[in-house]
């Protein structure tokens, strides 16, 4: 069952008088499946943030609609905030408040009854690893505690869906790994998830299904697999060789198949031993290069952003 | 819906009072600036201190409500905040009253403070009670309504403080507080006539030391009407927020 629906979605902004309107979002459509991790990929800019804005009711579409949990976004917006929780890309909880009591607030505009609050609160500090820092004001807390907090708190009401938009950048290797080991658990559980990040090693551990959305336009949208395979119509192995000298030298051999490949490869040996042959698999990243025309790396030098480990 | 509603007014005053309100600075102000203001114009004009209990009380009110009021949500858009409200399930007015209540409460609670003061001192004696407790009521409503329109209406923090001191100071000196409406220039009680403030500080005279209590009740449909007025506008610059 699709648990959300675009079609046509629009967002078109008026920035400044003499200057054309910005097409933000460009009439897209796509479905999110009940239960999967769906990855929304693109560069800095594409509409990722404003595609979340506009499914959880802080912009309104220009044109097009959506029905998140079988509700019209239109005309249903406050019952689907029940069962959505968001994690913006900057964290923002209370300053002035404790960590718990953040957690407690998060859940008292849903309804959540007081008991359930409390155990709820200490619940999610634990399992966030946070409980150490249960009264600490979160204005104290480092940049990655904070991030965790806000997820926590877009946890608390128990949501079906979550929306989490970047949820491990400027996060630490150990923190970041954390979060996806939570986002691998959330899964387990069934809750939906629409994630957006910049890190394609990310999305492709944790991610169902991928879109990637180049400036408004979704452009792919599919399983990681059935990504690669459209993007490299020939496989291509790497062979590892080594001379008398033991001089090691690596060679690209492409082929219609595996058993082509291997073949050609053998065949170019030249006398020397072979160390290794493998089959050299696209990575999410080559399709990500090939389908926006930007590489990675400019993506995460843009975002100031780490590396995974 | 009118559940969520009621629980999200409530809950939001709540997180507001505790995170914000009531903090010491914030406490102390709020009842010093008043006595300080009264006390200054007093010394300079002894005279009959008694007759300034209703400016006393009505400029409690207005810095009780809305000093707070009128940053707190340009505050939390600078900081990302207010979008966690937007996010959970409570319509834009009910969001608002929510802002509206926590202000209320601390002006109130000050106001209070205040009001024991005054009726120790000068006795209780010509006291309409009901007409006290609308007139109170009404204008804490107004002011704090006031204070959140000029925190919506603006986008920074500064700017809410400037804009809310360029209506406060001014309102002081027109709104009778100090010298009666009756007495000034006729541009200048054409001006008052527009001024929340004078209609909190008649409502508030006519309640303590006795008037015609005719010209109370329009004063406090007055105090009413700029309370919806500024509550209006508030909510649809705050809708303009989610375009
Ligand atoms: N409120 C706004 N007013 C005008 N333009 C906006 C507004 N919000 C976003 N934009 C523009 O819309 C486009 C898409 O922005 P958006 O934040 O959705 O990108 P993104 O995919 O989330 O990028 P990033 O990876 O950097 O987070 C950008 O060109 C941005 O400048
Ligand atoms: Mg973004």
């Amino acid at each position: 069952m699709n648990i959300v629906k675009v079609s046509q979605l629009t967002k078109v902004y008026q920035i400044g008088k003499d200057k054309p309107p910005l097409r933000a979002v460009d009439g897209i459509d796509f479905a999110v499946r009940e239960g999967e991790v769906f990855g929304f990929l693109g560069p800095n800019g594409a509409g990722k943030t404003t595609t979340i804005r506009m499914l959880t009711g802080l912009a309104r579409p220009t044109a097009g609609n959506a029905s998140v949990m079988g509700l019209d976004l239109a005309t249903d917006g406050t019952r689907i905030k029940k069962k959505i929780g968001v994690v913006p890309e900057a964290s923002n909880l209370y300053d002035e408040l404790s960590a718990f009591d953040n957690l407690v607030f998060a859940m008292q505009l849903y309804g959540v009854t007081r008991a359930e609050c409390q155990a709820h609160a200490e619940e999610l500090l634990a399992r966030f690893r946070l409980s150490e820092k249960r009264d600490a004001l979160f204005a104290k807390l480092s940049r990655g505690m904070k991030r965790a907090l806000t997820i926590a708190a877009a946890l608390a009401h128990r949501p079906p869906l979550i929306f989490l938009d970047e949820p491990t950048t400027g996060l630490d290797v150990m923190s970041a790994r954390n979060l996806r080991q939570m986002i691998a658990g959330l899964r387990k559980e069934g809750v939906t998830v629409f994630l957006t990040t910049h890190y394609l090693e990310e999305a492709e551990r944790l991610c169902d299904r991928i879109a990637i959305i180049v400036k408004g336009r979704l452009v792919a949208l599919d399983t990681v697999e059935n990504l690669k395979s459209a993007a490299q119509s020939k496989t291509v192995v790497e062979m590892t060789l080594a001379d008398a000298n033991n001089q090691v030298e690596t060679k690209r051999v492409e082929g219609e198949n595996v058993e082509a490949a291997a073949r050609a490869a053998l065949a170019q040996t030249d006398g020397r031993r072979v160390l290794a042959i493998n089959t050299l698999r696209p990575t999410l990243e080559d399709v990500f290069v090939k389908l926006t025309g930007l590489s990675a790396d400019v993506m995460l030098a843009e975002k100031g952003g780490k590396s995974l480990s | 819906m009118l559940a969520d509603d009621l629980r999200g007014i409530f809950y939001i005053g709540l997180k507001d009072l505790r995170a914000y309100y009531l903090k010491p600075p914030n406490i102390s102000w709020g009842i010093l600036f008043p006595f300080a203001f009264v006390l200054a114009f007093a010394i300079r004009n002894p005279g009959d201190l008694r007759a300034l209990v209703p400016g006393l009380i009505a400029l409690t009110l207005l810095f009780g409500t809305s000093s707070m009021e009128a940053i707190v949500i340009a505050f939390e858009r600078r900081i990302g905040s207010l979008e966690r409200l937007f996010l959970a399930p409570v319509s834009l007015p009910a969001l608002l009253a929510g802002k509206l209540l926590g202000g209320m409460v601390f002006g109130l609670t000050v106001t209070l403070v205040v009001l024991v003061i005054a009726l120790g001192v000068f006795g209780a004696a010509s006291v309409n009670w009901l007409l006290l407790a609308l007139a109170i009521l009404l204008s804490a409503a107004a002011f704090s309504a006031l204070g959140a329109f000029v925190s919506v209406a603006v986008k920074e923090v500064f700017e809410a403080q400037t804009l809310a001191n360029f209506i406060r100071f001014p309102m002081m000196f027109l709104g009778g507080v100090f010298v009666p409406v009756d007495s000034m220039p006729f541009a200048l009680q054409v001006i008052a006539r527009v001024l929340p403030l004078t209609y909190a500080v008649e409502a508030l005279r006519a309640a303590l030391v006795g008037g015609v209590q005719v010209d109370a009740v329009f004063d406090l449909l007055a105090l009413g009407l700029f309370a919806a007025v500024f509550f209006g506008l508030a909510v649809n610059r705050l809708a303009r927020l989610l375009d």
